[in-house]
């Protein structure tokens, strides 16, 4: 994809995607290793690769462990690749699902329909979550554009706070008004990757997909988009078609990933921007990578999630935060 | 690695890109109002006027940055704004206002850029990519900076790079918004004698807006003079640019000298003596 005239193209760069993926392997397998009962790596591969559904040990993982982690690859890769491509599009380097309302969009959707309406059955979760995640992305734009000086990197992240608030309040108005029912959702909401919602995971698997497709087949023309609409036209690029796809291609990646797991703010800030050390500035890098590393990021903080006080567990939406927060902080000072 | 389309012109003699009778603007209200001109082809035209005459905007709509809303841009027979973008992108390239590299691109491959219009989804890098990046960052002399980050750049060196990026892309003609404003005096006739050598040696057609009024003097084939969205006044700088047009257009009050050196017109504004009273 990329060709001999960009830079780092020596033997360690072409190793470069070899050992990531490696480093992916292994935080596959340390997650499924890791648990309440701690099954040596060994095992793992085993029931991976020779599965004996007499052996405890292998129900566990392919049963229980394997959704969970299969759940936060896609997830993790989902966030990523959805940020990154708003940091390019938007020229903001703050743009991000969370920050900017995209995931409290879709939660609210998903809080309205399933829990309130108690009308959306498992299929359409992601089409709910899409459309929250759409009509939330939308009035955050229009806030910040109606703002004196239009929708600046600094509007945009105001405006995505206060529809935050204000949705995330109708939130919790509805969980309390109707506690058993938001049993489920309310761990959910917190983002996690608990509870094997393996069905919700194969009904978002196809957008997900969708979503990925387009933006690593878009990745390359989101580097002349992020350096202005004008020099992107400049280069024979149909922008408004481009940026529609772009669009479809953010709102499926975080209506997905809302659907599986909840809202995991701040993993499309954290991954991109820790890419972009590594890899440079051009899409065509910074688009997969964010996947496989937003993938293997997510793996690690369940990890996380799951050890820093075993027994007890602690939602992994509550880690990206805890995680992302001051990422964002530094971000701030840094780039705005 | 223009000569194919150079025979072309030979036969067809009508200029490549032509402007007719074009009206636009943003929104409803046109800034530009039914404006003709003929770009000669392998020549630098330069376009001057004062601030909000619409110079620009006649630029980005001859690059279909901006839609006509009334009259037509014809680029070699066909209205511009009707062609795949892609067609229109091998053909003419466009360096607008100011504009800004991610943080962190490198130059080169902020130049492999250019090269988006003749690639496809199949072919995505071949060796003649390579080598028009190459010979672009040569021809801009930015080979030095290669690896380096653009945002680590000064001001005209960054511009440099911006020329390789709209060199790169290989087009006959070549659009820019602009592209002296902010630099020092020298590194702007650095750019200029650059866009000259693209001209009159590549035999490229390049167009340009400009500010500095005696820079385009100096270097311009044909200069173009807008007022109020209408063009005022067009001809070699000869006999476009006068003390009467100078007037006329940006309202300046100024003497025309003739600098012995190059024969080419220079503008002097005239200020008013100081008086004896102001002296004392």
């Amino acid at each position: 994809m990329t060709g001999p005239i960009l830079p780092r193209r020596g033997p360690a760069s072409r190793a470069a995607p070899l050992a990531g993926l490696a480093v992916l392997a292994l935080a596959f397998v340390w997650h499924v290793s890791v648990g309440a009962r701690p099954i040596p790596p060994g095992i793992v591969a085993e029931a991976l690769l020779a599965f004996d559904a007499d052996v405890l040990d292998h129900v566990v993982i392919v049963d229980l462990r394997l959704p969970r982690a299969l759940c936060a690859v896609l997830v993790g890769a989902a966030l990523s690749v959805a940020g990154a491509l708003m940091q390019g599009v938007t020229r903001n380097p703050l743009a991000e699902p969370g920050l900017l309302g995209l995931l409290i969009g879709a939660s609210f959707a998903v809080v309205l329909f399933v829990g309130v309406l108690g009308i959306a059955p498992p299929a359409m979760i992601p089409l709910v979550a899409a459309l929250g995640a759409t009509g939330a992305a939308a009035a955050v734009w229009g806030i910040a554009a109606a703002a004196p000086g239009g929708a600046t990197p600094l509007t945009l992240i105001l405006a995505g706070a206060a529809i935050t608030a204000f949705l995330g309040a109708l939130v919790t108005v509805a969980t309390l008004l109707d506690e058993r029912s938001f049993e489920e959702l309310r761990v959910w909401l917190t983002g996690s990757l608990a509870g094997g919602r393996l069905d919700q995971a194969l009904w978002a698997l196809p957008w997900l997909v969708a979503g990925l497709a387009v933006a690593l087949g878009a990745a390359r023309q989101v580097t002349a988009l992020a350096m202005g609409d004008e020099t992107a036209i400049g280069l024979g690029m149909d922008v408004g078609r481009l940026k529609a796809r772009l669009l479809f291609a953010v709102v499926a990646l975080t209506a997905s990933a809302v659907a599986i797991a909840g809202p995991m703010g701040f993993v499309g800030l954290v991954v991109p921007h820790a890419v972009r050390l590594f890899a440079g500035q051009d899409y065509r890098r910074v688009v997969p990578w964010s996947a496989l590393a937003g993938a293997a990021y997510l793996l690690v903080v369940d990890i996380a999630a799951r050890m820093v006080l075993a027994p007890v567990e602690i939602s992994t939406g509550l880690v990206t935060a805890l995680l992302g927060a001051p990422i964002f902080v530094w971000l701030v000072r840094a780039r705005l | 690695m223009n000569v194919p389309n150079r025979n072309m012109i030979d036969q067809n003699r009508r200029p490549r890109l032509v402007v007719e009778r074009v009206s636009s603007g943003y929104g409803s209200t046109p800034i530009v109002r039914d404006v003709s001109l003929a770009i000669p082809d392998a020549a630098l035209t330069i376009l001057v006027g004062p601030n909000g005459c619409g110079k620009s905007t006649l630029l980005k709509t001859m690059a279909r940055v901006l839609p006509a809303s009334g009259g037509r841009v014809v680029l070699d027979g066909r209205p511009v704004h009707g062609m795949p973008t892609r067609d229109v992108a091998r053909r003419l390239a466009l360096l607008p206002q100011g504009p800004v590299a991610p943080e962190g691109l490198s130059v080169r491959e902020l130049v492999a850029q250019g090269r988006y219009p003749h690639q496809t989804l199949l072919r995505q890098w071949s060796r003649a990519d390579a080598r028009a990046v190459e010979a672009a960052m040569e021809a801009a002399d930015v080979v030095r900076f290669a690896d380096r980050p653009v945002s680590d750049l000064s001001g005209g060196q960054r511009q440099r790079c911006w020329m390789a990026m709209v060199l790169a892309q290989e087009t006959d003609i070549i659009l820019l918004d602009e592209p002296t404003t902010f630099l020092d005096l020298k590194v702007q006739v650095d750019l200029m004698r650059l866009l000259r050598r693209i001209a009159q040696e590549d035999g490229r057609t390049v167009v340009m807006v400009l500010h500095e009024l005696n820079v385009a003097a100096a270097f311009a084939d044909l200069l173009v003079m807008m007022r109020g969205g209408r063009l005022v006044a067009q001809g070699p700088v000869g006999t476009a640019f006068t003390a009467g047009a100078l007037r006329e257009v940006f309202g300046l009050e100024a003497s025309v000298l003739t600098d012995p050196a190059s024969g080419r017109p220079v503008c002097v504004p005239l200020v008013a003596p100081r008086m004896a009273v102001a002296a004392e």
